[in-house]
């Protein structure tokens, strides 16, 4: 039998960032609050109340649309899908069906460093649904309770062409696109807590076949890492059907983190029939030209392209670039040290490095960082010119990090910058050389590991101030090592 | 005599004038409620503590402002579709019994907003699906004129109260008929608006593409009045219309001098009774004896109206209908053996049996691989029909028509036949697909009981509706005669 190659497609859904939910007023941030507190008629779907279309949440989908190099119709509408379930209050999702915002583009992501592309259906926009909490496990419950806090949050949905051909491309896939939905700020892609789902459809086919296998829908997977286990496992699962010379079934199948397997949820037979038609409540969606072009200007450059120009115009590391163009903001204060003098390669190392310690300890995002670009770009510059230690540069970072105040205020306050004056270091020098005679003869006779101490004692001397380069060089010339 | 014999022009005047005050008013008609209603059947429930403390409020406006609103103390119900802000709105329906809606509709809210006097809510078909009103969960409703008798539907008890001075207006809601057909039975003035001239919000829905909330009243000025008050853009209903609502009192003495009217051949075919007959043509003599130009025009397409109203309205019914699932609404079924079981009683329990008929129909035209052959070919009848109106409109101003083939049929006498009942609407359903305006005006009797004309419009053609109505009102000169049992 010839190899078989996998198949797979991507359907996304990404909640997008708008103040208020998709048909209501009631604020589209939901986490946290008393159950059903964040609710009104509307996202209730109480009799008689009607959705109103949130305009916002139309223009990040156009512009996560044009972003992916879509196409955006002219007219649009919104349609019910129906179906039955006690997170669903008005018994239909408000979805589009035949005329979505936005048809045909494709994705750019990397896999093993080689650049792919992916074809991108569609992207429409459609409301969230409330969440279910059940008491004790699902089907042996003895009653679940309902939360709507979440109903009617806007939910933007991505559907990938079936363009993927290994499960390792999936999260690659997936990673470049939350990367861009970061970029717009449309999503906050935290998959953990379900502002960013995937589904996928994986099939099977000999290699060389033209024709598409028996397609199987894997859901509940909630990390780049489950995503691609899933898919994994499906080839596996798969595979061992059609070569002990079965058929696969269709199906939709839920991921089990638990068992690392999925599992079957249902199958083509028991497939709802979601009754599409026209949405009565709402009129039909005429985006304008004008629309289009304006959000088109408003966008901002793409990730794959922000991260080549700055590894090109600053000399970075692939890795680094990588880094630091993962989110806006990190490309963003990036950009902001370097504008404010500090070297590219040594601002990116202090960025990704201490910088983005201390704001993980601190729960901090970059943005909020109480240590702005421009004072850490006037640390990193002194660093650089010699006038302190990278040692004392972190030491004084944790502490204006933790007190907000400037660094490089901090250092002058503190008279900490570097002395390398010759008479005052060769003072500092002979009072370390009289604390400590035995670490002196020891490196005399040759042990190079007694001249740690003795610069340490230098440093002691000066109260943190003497260069430690200097200190060591003046030391093997004292101690008659300096050709060596 | 009573107090709701008047108009509300004269109502308005002597609440001016201080003669009685609008706590009076409301009194009285809750009294009259009170002693009458049991043979009739209208009212769903009163609200006497709201309507008091309204009356009360309308009593201080009345004696504070300089120009209160015309409807300011004027007792008034809600078909019970209508969402009221903590008071039980059932549509007719048991399983929303217990309902308490927390906001009001849009046209409660704008008739609260001018003053007017809620005093109850008002009876109906379950969700306002029938014609007759013997589709209530609760009760039926009477013909004043004979409670043997069916008022029409679907907002019959807003008809029947109207007509037997329980209440001095109402609303009703129409999606194929359900305002114009109990008017027309029960001898009294009902508007259907063009789709989009009054808010949606807060009615519960039965066809969302075809509902429209219209006034119910003694005489046209009075349906104008309340009209006025309702209609109009509303952010919350993204389908009304944002043009203004203009003057439409100014239409009432316009006349009819030099308007082309058109009598749709379609409309008076077989199945027309003589009486009805009779009462329709006198009322086209006398609109010619005012200056009107009859025309016969045609309107191709109605006999495929019927059709596809009972494909559309049930589609939209099986999804508006889904959120009363026996979990939020209604007394829910917590021993079912599973989640589809728990679902399918209440809504067999809670549901009567024409709503499970639309539903299921619904539900089937919707279904993948019948929506092509059904749902979608009856939406291009549904342009068929709008273009029919609006040829007909390039040449003619308004268009007239007996408002039902027949006066009001004998209680029972449809209900084991589904599609007789459906009939009951073709010469009323045709300008809820295509959205234009409309109303039903008394223009005389047919055997002792009401008979009315029709009059249809352009779309937000509801000025031309009313100049044309108050003209048959005039010369017909009939709204003053009070169903015997209720003159007292």
């Amino acid at each position: 039998m010839a190899e078989l190659e996998a198949v797979i497609g991507l359907e996304v859904h990404a909640q997008l960032l708008t103040r208020s939910k998709m048909f209501c007023g009631c604020r589209a941030e939901y986490l946290g609050l008393p159950p059903n507190s964040n609710t009104c008629p509307t996202c209730l779907g109480l009799p008689g109340a009607l959705p109103v279309i949130n305009g916002r949440a139309v223009e990040m989908t156009i512009q996560t649309a044009l972003a992916l190099g879509c196409r955006i119709p002219e007219f649009s509408k919104f349609d019910r899908k129906n179906y039955f379930y006690p997170d669903l209050p008005k018994g239909y999702q408000i979805s589009q069906y035949d005329l979505p915002l936005s048809l045909g583009g494709h994705l750019e992501f990397e896999v093993d460093g080689e650049r792919r592309s992916c074809g991108i259906t569609r992207v429409h926009l459609e409301e969230d649904a409330g969440t279910l909490h059940h008491a004790g496990e699902i089907h042996t419950a003895k009653f679940s309770l309902v939360d709507l806090n979440r109903a009617g949050v806007p939910l933007m949905e991505i559907v990938g062409e079936p363009d993927l051909r290994s499960p390792k491309e999936a999260p690659q896939y997936l990673r470049a696109l939350r990367q861009l939905l970061l970029h717009l700020g449309v999503n906050d892609g935290n998959m953990e807590q379900g502002s960013l789902r995937c589904d996928a459809n994986i099939s099977l086919r000999p290699r060389g076949q033209r024709e598409f296998g028996v397609k199987v829908e894997v859901k509940n997977m909630n990390s780049f890492r489950s995503l691609e286990a899933a898919l994994e496992f499906e080839v596996r699962r798969q595979s061992a059907v059609i070569e002990s010379g079965g058929t696969v079934r269709q199906e939709t199948r839920g991921w089990s983190e638990a068992e690392q397997a999925t599992v079957s949820q249902r199958s083509k037979e028991e497939a709802q029939d979601y009754r599409y038609f026209p949405e009565p409540d709402l009129p039909p969606l005429q985006v304008s030209r004008e629309l289009v072009e304006r959000l088109r200007a408003g966008l901002p450059e793409p990730p794959l392209r922000l991260r080549d120009r700055l590894r090109d115009q600053h000399q970075l590391a692939e890795e680094q670039a990588a880094l630091i163009t993962e989110r806006p903001q990190d490309a963003a204060y990036f950009e902001a040290m370097v504008a404010a003098g500090a070297p590219p390669r040594s601002a990116a190392n202090w960025q990704l490095g201490p910088l983005q310690a201390l704001c993980k300890d601190a729960k901090l995002d970059i943005e909020r960082s109480p240590v702005p670009a421009v004072e850490l770009a006037g640390l990193v510059r002194m660093v650089e010119a010699g006038e302190v230690s990278g040692t004392t540069g972190r030491e004084v970072l944790v502490e204006a990090f933790a007190t907000s105040r400037s660094p490089v205020d901090l250092i002058r306050e503190r008279g900490l910058i570097q002395v390398s004056d010759a008479a005052q270091m060769e003072a500092w020098v002979g009072e370390a050389i009289r604390q400590l005679p035995k670490a002196a003869s020891d490196f005399q006779s040759g042990n190079d590991r007694a001249l740690g101490p003795l610069v340490g004692a230098v440093r002691k001397a000066s109260g943190g101030v003497a260069n430690p380069d200097l200190a060591s060089r003046l030391l093997r010339e004292r101690l008659g090592r300096g050709g060596g | 005599m009573s107090l709701l014999d008047l108009s509300i022009s004269e109502l308005g005047r002597r609440l001016r004038a201080r003669e009685f005050s609008s706590v009076e008013l409301a009194e009285e008609a809750l009294g009259r409620v009170e002693a009458l209603d049991g043979k009739l059947g209208a009212f769903l429930r009163t609200t006497p503590e709201l309507a008091l403390e309204q009356a009360r409020a309308a009593d201080r406006r009345l004696a504070d402002e300089a120009d209160p609103p015309a409807l300011c103390g004027i007792p008034i119900g809600h078909k019970d579709v209508l969402c009221t802000r903590g008071v039980e709105t059932t549509a007719g329906s048991r399983i929303l019994e217990g309902f308490r809606p927390p906001y009001d509709a849009t046209v409660v809210a704008r008739l609260a907003r001018d003053g007017a006097v809620v005093v109850g809510k008002m009876n109906c078909d379950e969700f306002a699906m029938g014609s007759s009103n013997e589709n209530s969960a609760f009760q039926p409703t009477v013909n004043p004129w004979d409670a043997e008798r069916v008022p029409g539907g679907s907002s019959g008890g807003s008809a029947a109260a109207v007509a037997a001075r329980l209440s001095v207006a109402t609303l009703g809601t129409d999606t194929g008929g359900s305002v114009r057909l109990p008017a027309s039975f029960c001898g009294v003035v009902g508007v259907k608006p063009s789709y989009g001239r009054v808010s949606r919000y807060g009615v519960i829905a039965f066809a969302s593409s075809l509902d429209q909330v219209g006034p119910l009243a003694k005489t046209v000025e009075d349906a104008q009045l309340v009209l006025s008050s309702i209609a109009g853009p509303d952010r919350r209903d993204s389908t009304t219309s944002p043009a203004p609502v203009g003057d439409l009192a100014g239409a009432l003495q316009e006349g009819v001098r030099g308007l082309r009217l058109g009598i749709p051949r379609e409309y008076l075919a077989a199945g027309l009774e003589d009486g009805v007959k009779a009462v329709f043509d006198s009322a086209c003599r006398w609109l010619e004896a005012e200056g009107a130009e009859l025309v016969e025009v045609s309107l191709p397409s109605t006999e495929y109206a019927l059709a596809a109203y009972y494909v559309i309205a049930p589609a939209e019914v099986s999804s508006n209908l889904a959120r009363m699932d026996g979990i939020r609404f209604g007394p829910g079924e917590p021993q079912a053996p599973s989640l589809l079981e728990a679902y399918e009683l209440a809504r067999n329990r809670g549901f009567g049996p024409e709503v499970r008929r639309r539903v299921a129909l619904g539900t089937f035209v919707l279904s993948s691989g019948y929506y092509d052959a059904y749902y979608l070919r009856a939406q291009k009848v549904r342009t068929l029909v709008a273009r029919d109106f609006s040829r007909v409109f390039d040449g003619v101003d308004a268009l007239i028509s007996p408002t039902a083939p027949t006066p009001a049929f004998r209680l029972g006498e449809r209900t084991h036949d589904p599609l007789a009942m459906y009939a009951t609407d073709a010469l009323t359903l045709p300008a809820n697909l295509a959205g234009i305006s409309g109303l039903s005006v008394p223009a005389g009797f047919a055997s002792g009981l009401p008979v009315g004309v029709q009059v249809l419009g352009p779309y937000l053609g509801e000025a031309m509706c009313l100049r044309v109505g108050a003209a048959v009102e005039r010369s017909a000169d009939v709204w003053r005669r009070v169903p015997a049992g209720f003159d007292g």
